[in-house]
Formats: C-alpha cells, structure tokens, sequence
C-alpha cells in the first residue's frame, strides 16, 4: 500500500550527502532495508492487521467453546493457551504496533520533519517484531504446546509450562526491545526534528499523546524485561525471586508485574485519547476544547499510572492502609480522565457535526469507552473486588476500554488518515456499514459478560455453570458477527490502496482538519518536508 | 536552512538525547531488580507477623492467661504433587495465652532419593499473626531426609497474651516444598 510516487517539488540542491534518502527503493529490499518512515509505518500497521486477525481467531475459538456449557470443542489446555495467546497477540501484536506504525507516519507529517529521527533503528525495531511472534507461536508446535498460564505469567503456573515457557519469555524480550527502540525514536523526533517554530504547545495532541506514552514505555517496559527474567533465572537457574522454598514469595511478581502492568494499559490507551483528539475537532468543525488542559490530563493521567498497580491485587493481602492508597488513588484517576471526556464533548457542543466513519468511530469510542471507565471506577472499590476479581467482570471491563476503546481509535485513524496514505477515498457506505455492525456487535459481544461477571463465572475457564449458558450464547453471538465484520475492514483498506476517487491534499475539505499533515499531497510522497514547513496560524492547531 | 536535517549533523544533535534514553530505560531494568530488596523492606515494615517474622525465633516470657482460651489449628500441605507423607500430629490444640505448648508434623519421604525439604509458615488470620510467637521451629531451616526417612518435626510457641480479645482460634499452615537447590549445594 501507499504506492507514494509524487515528489512534493522541493529543491535538491542539498541532497549530496545522502543519497538513499532521496530515491525510493525497489522489490523486497524496499521493504528489508526500509528506513523511510511511511514505508516501515505501514508494515507496522500490515503486521499489526495480521496481529488482529491471529488473536481474533483465537477469541472466537474462545467464543465457540463457550457457546455451551461443559467441554465441546478444545480441550482445556489447549482453550487457555488461546486466553494466553489472544491477550499477548493483541496486546503486544496488534494494538502497541499499530500505534507505532501511525506514530511513524504521521509524527514526521505532524512535525514538519522529513523522516524518523532514527531511521536504521526504526527499521531493527519493525523487523524484531515478526521474528518475536514467530518465536511465540511457534510454542504450539513444541510439547506441552503453547503458554497456556495467562498473559500475566504468574508463577508457579506459569512455570509449569513446556517448552513454551522459555519461549514466551524470549519473545516477550524482544518484543519489549521493539517497544523501547520505537519509544526512543518518537522522542528524539519530537523533540529535535520539529520545524522551527513549531514550540511544544503548538503540537497537534497526537505528538503529545506519543510524546508521553513513549516515557511510560521506556519506564515500564524494562521492568517486564526484567520480571520476566526473574521467572527464567527461577525455573532454569535455581534462583528463588518467586519461589518461597528458597524465601522468595509469587506474590512479588504480581507487585513487580503490574508495576510495569498498569501503565501498559494506560500505553494501550494515551494514543488513543490523542487520535480521537485530533478527529472530533474536525468533524465538530471547532478547535479542540482545552488543548493544554488535555496535555496536563494526560501527563496527569501517565503519572498516576505508577501509583496504582496494586488495584489488580486487591485479593493478595496487604493491609489496610495499602488497599485504601490504591483504591483512592485508582480513583483519582477518574478526575483527569472526566476532564479528557467532558473536554471531547465540550468540542462537539454547538459545533456542526458530520459523521464521517472516522467520526462515527470516535463518538463509539468516547460512549463505550466511557462505560468501560465506569466499570472500572467498580473495580476499583476494594471490598466490591473482592466479588469482580478474576470474573467476567473484569473481561468485560478491559474489553470495553481496549476493543470499544484502543481498537476503535485505531479503526477512527485509518479511516481518518488512510486517503492521506493512499491518495483515494475509500468507500464511504462499506465503511459505515462497518462501523454500524461493529459498534452494534462490540455491545452484543461484551456487555453480557458484566451480567455474566456478576453472577459469578470465573474467567479463563472453558465449562461453566448451566445458569450461565443463555448470555454467554448472546456475547458468541455478538463476538461472531463482531469477527465477521472485520472483514469488510480489509475490503475498505484494499480497495483503497488500489484506486477510488482521489482524496484532496486537505482530505476532509468540508470539515477542519488542523495540522501539517494535510499540508502535503495526498497520497503523501514518499519524501516529504525535505525543506522544514513555515508555521503559521493556519497550518497548526490554531487554539492559541 | 536545510542543513537543518542533515544527517551528520542531525546524528550529533541526536546522540546526547539518545544516550539519555537508553541510560533511562538501563536504569528501569534496574529497578525492576531493586523492587526485590524494596520488597522485602516494606514486608518488613508493614509485616504482620506472616512474612518475615514468622520465619525468626522468639524469645518470649511465660505469663499464662489461665481464665483465657484459644484454639490453635494445624494445616498441612505439599504444593507442586511433592512426593511427601506431610501432615499434623494434631488437628487442633486449646491453649492459654502466654503458656509455652510444642506441637509436632510428621514428613516421610516418599520420593527414590534423599530431599532437603523446607516448611514455609502461614497464619491465618494474618492480622494476628504478630502475636503467635515461635521460639523454635522445623519451619527456620531446611530439614534434611534419607530415602524412606520418616520423622516427627517439632515447633514450640507461645500465644501473646496481647492478642484482641475477639479473636478465639488462630490456623498454623505448613507448605512443604522441596529444595533440590540446597541438596545440590550439600
């Protein structure tokens, strides 16, 4: 896709110092040595594609299997290697490498810069991905088969494994060396490669949203690195982190884990809050409502992430004084992110409204994922957890907050951006009728599971209680049309990557989309910003 | 103006940041490990009595509370299908706060070798684990066993005449786990 072949006029006089910057490269190499940031954004986004659709397999084999009580079609090792498996393709695979991939293409496009500043690394931290996969799924082939002691990898489960154990840990390694290296790339971009005047507080939010999102990387990701090597030193060379034989104690994991755990979940959803920043905007044909206030909410919203893991633990033990910090804090949560909501809506209020697909996406967003905070504001109250914890409850909860959330974000930025990509429109009528069946289905699929959690079925457990048969056969259902119409997702993309009416330079010329981004051609050439912008009021996000 | 994104220059203005991004991401990964200690520390700190203390002898001063009675249970269990013979000589004990009592578990060694096994300790409820006091345990070092070695382990302890008057029973688990790292450095 983004067969990107107008050059954007500008002048060459300074291209002799290097040269495989200005050519655009040919066949497989284009893509093995890709140091151009649309060409590796778009492999991010390819792989993250296939991610989506892997892991989704793995859930409607989860949804099929629950579709009646007792055992029908998997047995139940191998129904827990797909929860495992599912949870770390879509979270590692799927949403983080698709926020990477629109963080390559459009960060330079939003700065005015004419690539990464990193280019050679951006290249190693796309190309360590597929071989991380490969690595991990390469575990069903092995005895015993895939990691089946959840995503969490709380040991001793999780140490009971076979060979995937070692397998998942190496993969899980490499995954948060990718992480890291893109989390770096995105920094230097912004801080060093913006074009002259363009000061932070005039960065479209989307920068800003990456900006603070690759800190929590670089902060957390290494301590999953390091967790995880507490767990194969523990089980390969006799090390006793986790082990209370030796006076280690598994519950230290689980500290250590969501240490780096809750900001995960916060890495998956800032980009997020950042897209749909830039989307509502356009389509309510207002600036964004309290730009500043919304970089504050989120630099807020990052540092409390640190403070509150233990509210997935309430059930461990810890004193008292321990469970009302984390409960209260957990809480506090819900003030920055009020501010992000209200804000969002405030945007709207008395704007002109069209919806756009990437419109409809983002208003699916703001309500669903709003319902998926609330639950979480349940989750948070410590005496009620104890009745949530490991039901589907919580499955509901995150589901609410990453599919109707993160995914649905990812879906409103490439409906946004794809012409920009492609150069063409896409179909507007496939992509509502895509939105339509997922919005819709999304709820079918997810909001039994609160009725489910309540009454008590345990999550991660392949038979349940005959009581529990008639809403889990309504989330199948809603998760096999939710499945199905994933489909028509792709048949937009590939439509538009092979023709259809050519998009505008401004793409969306009837609303007001801000930034630089739209500054360009459409599709974007394959150089661009080569001679850094002018900034003016009108090409950057003009609330101040 | 261009020169502005030259690559020789960009790599130079790029390097300090970078530096200071892998140093930052270098010391995460340390502070992953140094959440070890500080794990411990905290335990130690907001220690009820299960984690640390219950793992230290005591010493205690007898002041019977004749006109007070608490029940002690015993528990016992073998994680990770150990191959152990492992359970209490009683189910349950009455006792006086503040009176010395010895009680005993029995572990036979199932397993064709020879297996240094280790009794972590829990008391439940941990709130009032503070006040159950041992002075000598099985539980405070690895015990050793021969093939087909079976035996009576002892513990003595001492119930603080200060626990809350609410509380009348008080549970004593033993997990025994096996330690073929401390075998193989023997």
């Amino acid at each position: 896709m983004a067969h990107a072949h107008t050059h954007d006029g500008v002048n060459h006089l300074d291209h002799s110092h290097d040269d495989h910057h200005h050519d655009k490269p040919t066949g497989i190499g284009r893509w093995l040595y890709a140091t151009n940031h649309k060409d590796i954004g778009t492999m991010y986004l390819v792989f993250s594609l296939i991610m989506f659709f892997m892991g989704g397999a793995m859930a409607m084999v989860i949804r099929a299997e629950l579709w009646s009580p007792g055992l029908q079609f998997v047995d139940p090792l191998f129904f827990n290697s797909m929860t495992t498996t599912h949870a770390l393709l879509m979270i590692f695979g799927a949403v983080m490498p698709a926020f990477v991939g629109l963080a390559n293409w459009m960060i330079p496009l939003q700065v005015g810069a004419p690539d990464m500043a990193l280019p050679r690394m951006n290249n190693y931290s796309f190309w360590i991905l597929p071989f991380a996969f490969t690595l991990l799924l390469s575990s069903f082939f092995t005895a015993g088969g895939g990691p089946a002691g959840g995503w969490t990898m709380y040991p001793p489960l999780a140490l009971q494994a076979g060979t995937s154990f070692p397998l998942m840990i190496f993969a899980i390694h490499l995954m948060g060396a990718s992480s890291i290296m893109g989390a770096i790339n995105v920094i230097v971009t912004i801080m060093n490669m913006r074009a002259p005047g363009l000061t932070l507080l005039k960065l479209p939010i989307f920068c800003w949203a990456w900006l603070i999102t690759a800190y929590l990387l670089i902060a957390v990701m290494p301590v999953l690195a390091g967790a995880v090597t507490m767990l194969l030193t523990d089980h390969y060379f006799g090390t006793s982190f986790f082990n209370p034989a030796g006076g280690g104690d598994p519950v230290m994991y689980q500290h250590i884990f969501w240490f780096f755990g809750h900001p995960e979940v916060y890495i998956l959803i800032l980009p997020a809050f950042g897209i749909v920043s830039e989307i509502i905007p356009t389509f309510s044909r207002k600036p964004l409502f309290g730009y500043e206030a919304m970089i504050y909410a989120t630099a807020s919203i990052a540092f409390l992430s640190f403070i509150v893991w233990a509210h997935h633990m309430f059930t461990t033990g810890m004193p008292l004084a321990g469970q009302m910090f984390f409960m209260m804090s957990t809480m506090l949560i819900a003030v920055p992110t009020g501010v992000k909501v209200f804000n969002w809506t405030t945007t709207m209020w008395k704007g002109s409204l069209t919806f756009e697909p990437p419109m409809l996406f983002s208003l699916a967003f703001l309500f669903l994922f709003t319902i998926g905070g609330f639950s979480g504001l349940m989750l948070a109250i410590a005496p009620a957890d104890f009745q949530y914890q490991d039901t589907y409850f919580v499955v509901a909860h995150f589901h609410y907050v990453l599919v109707s959330g993160a995914v649905f974000a990812i879906m409103a930025s490439v409906y946004y951006w794809l012409p920009k990509w492609t150069g063409h429109m896409y179909s507007m009528a496939l992509a509502k009728t895509h939105f339509w069946l997922s919005a819709v289905f999304v709820n079918v699929l997810f909001f039994p599971q609160h009725f489910l959690g309540l009454a008590g079925m345990p999550r991660r457990i392949p038979d349940y209680n005959t009581q529990f048969t008639d809403w889990n056969r309504v989330s199948s259902l809603g998760g096999f049309v939710f499945g199905l119409s994933q489909i028509l997702f792709v048949i937009v993309i590939i439509q538009c990557v092979r023709g259809g009416p050519k998009a505008s330079a401004k793409v969306w010329d009837d609303a007001t989309p801000e930034g630089l981004e739209w500054t360009v051609d459409s599709p974007a050439p394959y150089h661009s910003f080569e001679t850094p912008p002018v900034i003016t009021e009108e090409n950057t996000h003009p609330s101040h | 103006m261009t020169e502005h994104y030259t690559v020789p220059t960009g790599k130079h203005r790029h390097r300090a940041l970078v530096i200071r991004l892998i140093a930052f991401a270098l010391g995460s990964f340390a502070f992953g490990f140094a959440l070890v200690p500080l794990y411990s520390v905290l335990c130690k700190v907001w220690d009820t009595g299960n984690r640390w203390y219950g793992t230290q002898a005591k010493h205690v001063v007898e002041r019977p509370a004749v006109d007070r009675w608490v029940t002690i249970e015993f528990l016992s269990s073998v994680p990770n299908a150990g191959h152990w013979d492992f359970r209490s000589n009683l189910t349950e004990l009455k006792v006086h706060p503040g009176k010395l009592y010895t009680a005993t578990f029995f572990a036979h060694n199932l397993s064709p070798v020879a297996v240094v096994a280790q009794a972590v300790p829990s008391i439940a409820p941990s709130s009032v684990a503070k006040y159950f006091q041992k002075t000598e345990c099985f539980c405070f070092k690895p015990q050793y066993f021969g093939i087909d070695e079976g035996r009576d382990m002892t513990v003595r302890f001492i119930v603080d005449p200060d626990l809350p008057a609410d509380v009348d029973r008080i549970t004593l688990s033993y997990s025994f786990f096996d330690r073929p790292q401390v075998a193989a450095a023997n």
